[in-house]
């Protein structure tokens, strides 16, 4: 894909907002938290916030909505710590669940009164649901699933980056003449910001006027995953990912024969999971996970836009594909080109050996006393 | 019962190709399908209209080459189907979409009282999933996004209750009607088109909508004038600046490959190194 040459941007559209708009100022992140834990990905967005705020002068500040307590407090402190300014604490029993009509009602009751430009928040069921339905009552912009977000230095426009057609090409959205500039993220596309303990900020309450008994849906039951088993590919830090140029099924073992020594969690690409080889909650991309690991293997895999933006954030890539044309190859760190089903064995081999060897184990160690 | 379902015909992303010159998409031959998490929210639709009887209605917005999306919607066993299309519409992003899906629901509502309006959880070719919450707000609809199943439809007190896919597990929420629901992937399967349901479809006038049988009252509020939102630029990835570095891989001897790799990697990579330091035998946290 190397000569594949970056189109000429559209000439961008000179946007000149009305007087009233004008007073939108300030970058908000909405801090996700259900059952007493904050969603990563809000921290995310915070380091995220951070810069943008800092590119155009102005305060970040975070929004958190949950029944009143010592964690909705504590939550506030970790806001400050990822660099908050200044957090919007909505305190109610109503808040206490996600439920959509009243977290719609009180973060656009927030939104018309204190007037944001930028507004972002996680793209998880919860961000997803919340944010569309924000956008359409106050008939504003929304970009979803944003994979990179920047300042138009020019006339303070924020530029949301996303795969477009299928992940098959990037595109780079603005909101016209609206306000606020809504987007969403995916939990580990922006890289985790390192809290600052020492940091502090002004909390401003806002009561929205919630009564339960306005409130027509109920929660009835919640009812929690059962976490064994499952894969956490968002956090493992060594990944073996499978694709289509394995050529069937059967050869998916060879990926998992060599996650097994490696200790890693098996990914796949999309192509690989619509194929039927393995399960839809080891895709990763951008309809799948997002992965920041140490290491990704990636055996088969042509390494399409949609792949990509799943990890591109790994540390080290290592491609294995027969095909030398493959577009992963713009954008792995080590690239071998052959058949994955004789490397694959052969790399288990190798990473099977040195793992258990003890020579190995005092090189290591020494390499760590070093350090 | 009568029920509402939102599709859209997209070209099946498996066969999109980007032109490697001109970065354009290559829309000659992808054929065109009906979005597959529509799917899920026909079938469910479908389902509950066998349970408690009354009609599914199926809407689409787009060009007039959409019906056939329509017409197979109309072989599963849905009713009715309109397709609201007028070159006024083209160049929309989703908060305008929702504003003629939403107008065109309350003319189908003026004709049968709409209990339910389904959509599917996203589009493959816009990965947006919010036109279904921006057809909810507007017409004040319950929305119940991420279905995974309907529990209980109570029709006499207009109560249901639904399980609802959340972060770290799944919510049961019961709700007024009428409601929007979006359908998770993989709650139903579809069911085959019976061959009565074929012919008939193949006969059957699909209603077509413009602004004006869409009940649009702001036309500034459609097509590419009503979207707050404009693409400013397409284009394809910037591969890295240094090209990723090729081990010589020899079939007749692949672990010389492997050596080497691992060889690099453990040189040029500290947290790889680190990671592997974890995984040795008898490793112990400092």
């Amino acid at each position: 894909m190397s000569e594949v040459k970056t189109t000429k941007p559209i000439k961008k559209r000179k946007i000149k907002l009305d007087e009233n708009l004008l007073a939108y100022r300030g970058v908000w992140v909405y801090i996700e938290s259900e059952r007493g834990h904050v969603h990563p990905v809000s921290w995310e967005l915070m380091g995220q916030g951070r810069q943008l705020a800092d590119q155009l002068g102005v305060e970040l500040c975070a929004v958190l909505m949950d029944a009143a307590g010592p964690a909705l407090d504590a939550h506030c402190n970790s806001a400050f710590h990822f660099g908050a300014d200044r957090c919007y604490r909505i305190a109610s029993p109503v808040l206490s669940d996600y439920r959509n009509v009243p977290f719609t009602k009180a973060l656009t009751d927030l939104v018309n009164a204190h007037k944001p430009e930028i507004l972002l928040l996680g793209a998880t069921t919860l961000g997803r649901d919340l944010a569309g339905s924000v956008a359409t009552t106050l008939r504003t912009g929304l970009t979803a699933d944003c994979t990179e977000l920047a300042i138009d230095p020019e006339d303070r426009c924020l530029l949301s980056t996303r795969p477009t057609f299928g992940g098959s090409l990037l595109c780079t959205i603005v909101t016209l003449n609206y306000r606020p500039q809504m987007a969403t993220v995916r939990h580990r596309v922006m890289p985790m910001p390192e809290p600052q303990p020492e940091r502090t900020g002004l909390i401003v309450d806002f009561d929205p006027g919630l009564i339960e008994t306005d409130i027509v849906t109920k929660i009835l039951e919640f009812i929690p995953d059962e976490m064994r088993d499952k894969p956490h590919l968002p956090y493992a830090e060594i990944i073996v990912s499978g694709g289509k140029g394995l050529g069937k099924a059967d050869n998916f073992k060879l990926v998992w024969d060599l996650a097994h020594v490696l200790g890693a969690e098996v990914g796949a690409s999309r192509a690989a999971i619509h194929a039927g080889w393995i399960g839809a909650d080891r895709q990763v991309g951008q309809t799948g996970k997002t992965v920041r690991p140490a290491l990704y293997i990636a055996a088969g895999i042509s390494g399409a836009i949609q792949h990509r933006v799943g990890m591109e954030g790994a540390d080290c890539i290592i491609a294995l594909n027969n095909d030398p044309n493959a577009p992963i190859f713009d954008f792995a760190h080590y690239a071998i080109v052959g058949d994955c089903n004789q490397i694959l064995p052969a790399l288990t081999r190798s990473f099977g050996t040195y793992l258990s060897k003890p020579e190995t184990k005092v090189v290591m160690e020494t390499a760590k006393e070093l350090a | 019962m009568h029920i509402v379902v939102c599709i859209k015909q997209v070209p099946d992303s498996t066969h999109i190709r980007v032109h490697p010159v001109t970065n354009t998409i290559m829309r000659q031959g992808v054929p065109a399908i009906i979005n597959p998490y529509d799917l899920f929210a026909l079938e469910e639709a479908l389902r509950l209209k066998d349970k408690h009887g009354g009609r599914v209605t199926v809407i689409s917005m787009g060009p007039p080459q959409a019906a056939p999306a329509l017409r197979k919607a109309l072989s599963f066993g849905c009713n009715d189907a309109v397709l609201i299309t007028d070159k006024i519409f083209s160049g929309a992003d989703t908060l305008a979409t929702s504003y003629v899906l939403a107008s065109a629901i309350k003319m189908l509502n003026a004709e049968t009282p709409v209990d339910i309006v389904f959509t599917g959880k996203q589009t493959i070719d816009g990965d947006t999933a919010q036109v279904g919450p921006g057809i909810a707000k507007r017409l004040e609809l319950e929305l119940l996004t991420y279905v995974s199943r309907i529990n209980a439809v109570d029709r006499a007190n207009g109560q249901i209750t639904v399980e609802r896919r959340a972060e770290g597990g799944v919510q049961v929420l019961q709700t007024r009607l009428p409601a929007l629901i979006t359908m998770l992937e993989g709650s139903n399967e579809l069911r085959f088109a019976t061959t009565p349901n074929m012919f008939r479809a193949a006969r059957a006038e699909i209603r077509h909508w413009d602004r004006t049988s869409a009940g649009i009252e702001d036309l500034k509020l459609v097509g590419l004038k009503g979207s707050p939102t404009i693409v400013s630029r397409v284009f394809g990835p910037t591969p890295r600046a240094e090209k990723a570095v090729q081990i010589d891989f020899d079939p007749s001897n692949p672990e010389a490959a492997c050596e080497a790799l691992l060889a690099k990697v453990l040189a040029e990579s500290p947290r790889v190194k680190k990671e592997l330091a974890q995984r040795l035998p008898g490793y112990q946290e400092d």
